[in-house]
């Protein structure tokens, strides 16, 4: 069985909820079957808009959804056979946790028996076997939270919606939630389109990462390609930590180019830029600056530390380097000896690949 | 382990059980006493009213304080023949006393409540009785009159010895206890409450409807419109809300008229002919239409306030989740409004069952409701007892019509915002 890789396909989408401000621009996304693909992005960015248009709870002002190619901008909602998990469960309130899960199997007709043993299956995949007769109210938010991913679950959608199902636990829960909705997407092989703005949350879980920004998607990628390779600096400063020159191109040649900032220069990737000349943002890495590096690398610049916060496991140390007083270093606990102490003068190196020259913020 | 069993003690020695007890004594009576005004302003304006009403309804001490040594007389007479000399003499020797003292019109009414055409007897005796001379009254009573003969006006009068009666419940369903004294219907002509009993119920259950079936959507929107239209929507609610009664009742009135608004635009538009106009007021119609509008901000507002807090998602959640929007309303978004129903349906019900003004206004004849039979009874016929009677009757109907919905809903499921 061939995966369909357009399974799920948004064709130069646009919506408009005024008249007068696009909040999606020319959306094109192809999603393949039983993918995890997270639409991450800032409040406002047009995510959920998304995701409700592929609900049908909204309808596209321009171009077309498909899903497994039939075009579906003219189905209602209840016919398309997606399942969805609200940000606040959306579980109804009046009916026990097995009318709740019975309701889509109930409405689509099915025979009591068949029910329950549906019923059973959904709420043992996700542990809440002997909760069928409790009301949700009766439920903690983890608990309600499970419900609901098996609601959407228990009548075999081909696709399931999730809008921040995470959004309302506590720190410790959601991460364990993480996993078991991985868990459980890996064991039934469900399409999942999964809307977040935390992108810890869509790191962990997506297999692809779309990164929505003003209507649009900046990057869709797998999750450690847009970690390590972000195409602009929108998507280098939302996606994990970043420190960030401003400057100018002055030398373009084999693979890098020279930017010449305000105080001082440095050595670069030319991602976005392509000529002598361009206002560019170089993007970094904490984590790929080091301290006093062995090997030799093509950029090194003398920083003065201005901060140490000690983080258990890494120390985030704050320079002062090349007038940027911002830049971060993440340090490892190890027993290495480093001379980190407030004020002094340490040397940075970094390769010049790992410094991405994007487009100006 | 072994200190488990001990009690616990506070740090001054006194055991912890008692120590809270007594602290939250203080905070019993602190509370009782915040509100003790309103207890006692129910009790002086509520209960005792209706334990006033309650003694009036059933208070037949009148008649027997008047007839003190008639009813000590008859005590030994069983009904069945006209009684002995000696209730003659007692009876005279009572109302002698009652003619002198111009207490006699009293008995009179009273007594023709008990028996129709004993006024005028007892008027001629009241005439008569200056001339009597002592001994054998029962030939002089009976010359006087030949009803004095007649065996049923002396059963009507012993009927009246007990100084408590529930005649006037009877009489609130058209039922009276007869001369066997049996409960038995009054004659076909003359059943006048039951008919307004009905209409009463009748009127107050299509009001609770109408009200509910045009409250719903109203509700519905003004829970769901974005806030700039949902708040001027809500004005237009309460804006009549806030306007008087009397107010309200009299623009129905210009509206529903003959001559009235509605009717020249009938006219207008060709529905009915000029000299054809539908009588819209001075009947069930009218006190429909003003009725359901006057009481709609009650179903309205106790429906809002639930609708307010369902939650849009779990329409959308159903509909995800494979059923149709009529589906989606009738399993998920109805039973979450039935509290709100409840409490609309009961407010309306109740305070459509015990309507005085706009039936009184509009209703006309065949639109009057029970409250304004027990009006016309406290205002015209000055029949305290019996306003009170049917008062209290009502106040039963609607506790009963409480404690269906009880167990039919229950209680719990009020939300009245």
């Amino acid at each position: 069985m061939s995966k369909k890789e357009d399974f799920v396909k948004f064709d130069k989408v646009d919506k408009s909820y005024d008249g007068k401000v696009l909040v999606v621009k020319d959306l094109n996304l192809d999603i393949e079957e039983g993918e995890f693909v997270t639409m991450l992005g800032p409040s406002g960015s047009g995510k959920t808009t998304c995701l409700m248009m592929l609900a049908g709870f909204e309808t596209p002002t321009n171009g077309e959804i498909y899903l497994d190619k039939n075009p579906i901008s003219n189905i209602p909602p209840h016919k398309r056979g997606i399942g969805m998990v609200f940000q606040n469960y959306a579980l109804f309130p009046h009916m026990t946790v097995f009318e709740n899960l019975a309701f889509p199997l109930k409405v689509r007709k099915m025979s009591q028996v068949e029910i329950e043993k549906k019923v059973d299956k959904a709420l043992s995949m996700v542990s809440l076997g002997g909760f069928a007769n409790r009301m949700p109210g009766q439920l903690s938010g983890g608990q309600q939270q499970r419900v609901a991913v098996a609601r959407a679950l228990v009548f075999d959608p081909s696709v399931v919606l999730m809008d921040e199902p995470l959004g309302a636990l506590d720190k410790n829960l959601r991460e364990s939630m993480q996993y078991e909705i991985k868990h459980i997407h890996e064991s039934i092989g469900v399409t999942v389109v999964y809307v977040t703005h935390d992108q810890g949350e869509a790191l962990t879980m997506s297999n692809r990462i779309a990164v929505f920004n003003d209507g649009k998607v900046q990057q869709l990628s797998s999750p450690d390609k847009l970690y390590e390779e972000p195409v602009n600096s929108f998507v280098a400063e939302f996606i994990g930590e970043n420190n960030t020159f401003g400057g100018e191109v002055s030398e373009i040649s084999n693979g890098t180019c020279r930017v010449k900032l305000e105080k001082g220069e440095i050595i670069a990737n030319p991602i976005s830029v392509k000529s002598v000349g361009e206002k560019t943002t170089v993007s970094i890495r904490p984590e790929r600056a080091l301290i006093n590096p062995k090997d030799k690398m093509d950029n090194n610049q003398k920083g003065k530390i201005e901060e140490v916060i000690y983080h258990g496991d890494h120390t985030r140390v704050r320079l002062n380097l090349l007038g940027n007083s911002e830049f971060i270093l993440k340090v490892p606990n190890s027993s290495q000896n480093l001379d980190i102490k407030l004020g002094n003068e340490i040397n940075i190196g970094w390769n010049s690949h790992d410094a991405r020259a994007l487009d100006p913020k | 382990m072994s200190s488990e069993t001990g009690k616990i003690l506070t740090t001054d020695g006194i055991p912890l059980e008692e120590s809270l007890k007594q602290s939250e004594k203080k905070n019993k009576i602190k509370a009782f006493l915040l509100v003790a005004p309103l207890l006692l302003f129910l009790i002086i304006t509520y209960m005792i009213p209706i334990g006033d009403m309650f003694s009036r309804s059933i208070d037949d001490k009148m008649v027997t304080n008047m007839l003190p040594k008639t009813y000590k007389a008859m005590e030994n007479w069983d009904g069945k023949e006209l009684p002995p000399e000696e209730v003659f003499e007692a009876f005279y020797l009572d109302y002698k006393i009652l003619v002198k003292n111009k207490t006699a019109g009293k008995l009179q009414t009273q007594l023709n409540y008990e028996k129709n055409g004993f006024k005028s007897v007892l008027k001629k005796l009241a005439r008569k009785q200056k001339k009597f001379e002592e001994g054998n009254y029962k030939e002089q009573i009976m010359k006087v009159h030949k009803r004095w003969r007649n065996v049923e006006y002396w059963r009507a009068i012993k009927r009246r010895a007990p100084s408590y009666t529930y005649s006037k419940y009877l009489k609130g369903i058209d039922m009276y206890s007869n001369e066997d004294g049996k409960i038995v219907q009054v004659s076909e002509d003359r059943r006048i409450h039951r008919i307004l009993w009905i209409r009463t119920v009748e009127v107050a259950f299509f009001v609770t409807l109408f009200c509910f079936l045009m409250a719903y959507p109203i509700a519905h929107l003004l829970a769901t419109l974005p806030m700039k239209y949902s708040n001027l929507l809500m004005i237009c609610v309460l804006l009549p809300f806030w306007t008087s009664l009397l107010v309200r009742t009299a623009s129905w009135m210009i509206l529903l008229q003959q001559q009235g608004i509605v009717n020249d635009f009938f006219v207008w538009i060709g529905l009915v002919a000029d000299d054809n106009r539908p009588e819209m007021m001075y009947n069930k119609t009218g006190t429909y239409v003003a009725m359901t509008q006057i009481l709609l901000p009650f179903m309205v507002l106790p429906l809002y306030s639930v609708m307010k807090t369902i939650s849009p998602s779990l329409m959308r959640a159903g509909k995800s989740l494979g059923a149709t929007p009529a589906t989606a309303f009738f399993k998920v978004y109805f039973p979450l409004t039935i509290p709100g129903i409840g409490a609309g349906c009961l407010l309306v019900f109740i305070l459509a069952i015990g309507y005085y003004i706009t039936p009184a206004l509009v209703g006309g004849a065949s639109g009057t409701l029970i409250s304004n039979q027990i009006a016309y009874h406290m205002k015209s016929t000055l029949d305290w007892s019996f306003a009170s009677a049917m008062g209290l009757m009502l106040l039963t109907g609607v506790l009963v019509i409480y404690w269906i919905y009880n167990k039919l809903v229950g209680v719990d499921n009020i939300k009245l915002g």
